[in-house]
């Protein structure tokens, strides 16, 4: 009873330190431009949660939030820090738009799509393979090879677009209209207008689908358990640096398929800077969620509804008061989530058992103690602040 | 292509070269006191603003100069702080700071300008001959105030590290904590003093960058903040080639400048960007194993 206490607790507390700080710094922005705060957020609301429109564009601007956030999930759970999701992302809707353009015109629906994303999950995974390899092949650190990428593909996609597809509008041609999906207000009449697609309920029936296969099947779990441990999965036999490998090109991929939201769903092509950013907010996304299905989705609904208010208030306060919240929310939430574990550790160790297993995961214990590390209870064995150093021999 | 072997070719390197080797010793620095700073960018940009704004209000190049610096410094300790005192990740602390720097100055772009894309023009320091001679070039680089800062700073910086008490103690941050600490002397405070002083150099270079084009543009710095990064961790983490490093990234980038009329009729140019990042890769997945990081960067 103590213990559900407490669990509930902590997050209560993180929740409550981030909305207060988020609503001082909002206060504050206001101010400066001269502006009332709560009519400032009743406008944000008007144009977010207020109308059945601004529900669309909120589930719009979520959806490839949920793609990179979870992409970034995946990689954390294995101790990697996957920060080329904004890389694998574009390089994915250059690539999956490019491919859905070129099908005849005549291909079919299940077909058309399905291929068009195959490509983004392949190249997503692809432009994620140099810092995967390297990291378990070579041991380099995953982030900066990823910095790397994320800056080639930031120079590679414009000089495709304008050479190879010799595009002059620095756009690709429209995909066949089998690759799109479908726009949810053919489904709920009241949506109208807005940019939500079926892209928002493929992104959690496969966050949900990866949620259960990582949980449950064996290379999913052998990839926390290199997370909390590399030296006990190496001593148990596991092959740490083709999990490792696995890990990265599966968050590049899940990052690769978040074209279905701008690309398939959208616009309908690719434009250079189309879904840019996404990859970033994706990782404040996961901090955010807390590594849980629905977190991720709760937490990309949120920064979804911070960019769509931003646009609502952009006639009397700037849009990037907005983005500036959303820093303040990153830092807020890994600050105060920090503090309170630190706080309920003491009693999580004083009570033996959770204590001791994760203790004896650490010194290489048997396949018993990652496999009791799975099962998360302890704030302390909680993957989403922990980012264990593998180091791949 | 006869402007390769020229003066202009020369000045254009130093130029552009300044702001990523006053970025680079800022990694130096931060990372050498084993914290992950991939903020760099972010402080570039921020400095950048603070030292315009400033400077537009008081009409006083060197007052500009000292707040870029300074803007550069505070939001450098705050990294410090974020990393040290409250226990955020050092990568999610870089992540947030960097947009908070993007969004922050956009936002006061508008706030204080009434402009999405650029401050109005500054003066900014004026010294040296003028004219568009590679000759003329040269001396206005050498003439200018913060250049002659960052080339200071420069060498300042392996020597602090090397030779000083404090250098000592930054290293032994990186390297050791434990034995440091078992010294008595405080980790946190030796970071966030390394932290104040990686700010100090990356602020002096979002400086540069602002003056040179006597403005403010949004997201004037353009990845700059990475490709310091990237000189950082090729160098292997030591000061001397790490501005080496940066002097070849400047040089490649002012050979699209001098090449511009023949690369224009191709789109491979383009191409010559790619360079820093690539070779960074190459020489990454080269020097593997033999990896000169310190010791406990990032913990």
């Amino acid at each position: 009873m103590n213990a559900t206490l407490r669990r509930f607790k902590q997050p209560a507390l993180v929740a409550v330190i981030a909305i207060a700080g988020l609503w001082l710094v909002f206060n504050l922005i206001a101010f400066a431009f001269a502006e009332a705060p709560l009519a400032t957020l009743a406008r944000a609301w008007g144009g977010t949660w207020g109308t059945p429109y601004g529900i669309g564009q909120v589930l719009f601007k979520a959806t490839p939030l949920i793609f990179t956030g979870y992409a970034f999930h995946i990689a954390q759970r294995a101790g990697l820090f996957n920060i080329g999701a904004e890389g694998q992302l574009a390089a994915a809707s250059l690539c999956g738009g490019a491919f859905a353009a070129q099908l005849p015109a005549s291909t079919p629906m299940p077909l058309a799509l399905l291929s068009a994303l195959l490509v983004g999950a392949i190249v997503g995974a692809l432009v994620a393979l140099p810092p995967a390899v390297m990291r378990a092949r070579l041991g380099v650190h995953e982030v900066i090879t990823a910095i790397m990428m994320n800056r080639i593909v930031d120079v590679l996609v414009p000089f495709t677009v304008a050479t190879v597809l010799g595009a002059s509008s620095l756009r690709t041609a429209d995909v066949v209209s089998g690759a799109t999906l479908p726009r949810l207000d053919k489904v709920f009449v009241s949506l109208s207008g807005s940019a939500a697609s079926a892209a928002f309920p493929l992104a959690v029936a496969l966050v949900v689908a990866l949620y259960f296969w990582l949980g449950r099947s064996r290379p999913g779990r052998e990839m926390q358990w290199i997370g909390k441990s590399a030296e006990a999965c190496r001593a148990e036999g596991i092959s740490v640096r083709n999990r490792l490998i696995l890990a990265m090109l599966l968050s590049g991929a899940f990052a690769g398929l978040g074209m279905s939201a701008t690309v398939l769903g959208y616009k309908g092509y690719f434009e250079v800077g189309l879904g840019s950013g996404a990859g970033f907010a994706g990782i404040a996304v996961a901090l955010l969620g807390r590594g849980h299905p629905i977190g991720i989705v709760l937490a990309a609904l949120f920064f979804g509804t911070l960019e769509q208010a931003g646009l609502a208030i952009n006639a009397r306060v700037p849009k990037e008061a907005m983005t500036v919240l959303e820093a303040v929310a990153i830092v807020l939430v890994s600050a105060a989530g920090r503090v309170s574990i630190s706080n309920t550790e003491q009693p999580a160790n004083s009570a033996s058992n959770e204590g001791d297993s994760s203790k004896s995961e650490a010194q290489g214990g048997g396949p018993d103690g990652p496999e009791k590390g799975s099962t998360r209870q302890s704030p302390k064995t909680k993957p989403d602040t922990e980012f264990a150093e593998v180091t791949p021999s | 292509m006869s402007g390769v072997f020229s003066l202009t070719m020369v000045a254009e390197s130093l130029r552009i070269s300044a702001p990523y080797v006053c970025a680079a010793m800022g990694g130096i620095w931060a990372e050498k006191s084993g914290v992950v700073q991939i903020g760099l960018e972010g402080v570039l940009l921020t400095s950048a603003f603070a030292s315009v704004a400033a400077a537009a209000a008081t009409q006083s190049a060197v007052i500009g100069l000292l707040t870029g610096v300074c803007a550069g410094a505070l939001l450098s300790l705050g990294h410090a702080l974020l990393v040290e005192k409250a226990k955020v990740h050092a990568m999610v602390s870089g992540i947030a700071l960097n947009l908070l720097a993007y969004a922050g100055t956009r936002l006061a772009l508008r706030g204080l300008y009434d402009s999405a894309s650029n401050s109005p023009a500054i003066e900014g320091f004026r010294f040296g001959p003028v004219g568009a001679s590679g000759g003329a070039l040269l001396g206005r680089v050498f003439a200018d105030p913060v250049t002659l800062v960052a080339i200071l700073m420069a060498v300042a910086t392996p020597w602090l590290l090397k030779k000083t008490r404090f250098g000592l103690r930054v290293r032994a941050a990186g390297e050791n904590p434990d034995a440091l600490s078992a010294v008595g002397a405080s980790v946190t405070k030796i970071r966030s003093y390394a932290l104040l002083l990686s700010g100090v150099a990356c602020g002096l270079g979002g400086v540069h960058l602002a003056f040179d084009q006597h403005r403010f543009e949004s997201g004037m710095s353009n990845g700059r903040g990475f490709i310091a990064l990237a000189a950082v961790v090729v160098s292997g983490w030591r000061a001397g080639y790490a501005v080496l490093a940066c002097l070849a990234f400047g040089a490649l980038e002012a050979l699209q400048i001098v090449l511009q009329d023949d690369l224009r009729k191709s789109r491979g140019g383009d191409l010559i960007q790619l360079l820093p990042y690539v070779a960074t890769l190459l020489v990454l997945a080269v020097a593997a194993g033999k990896s000169n990081a310190p010791k406990a960067l990032g913990k």
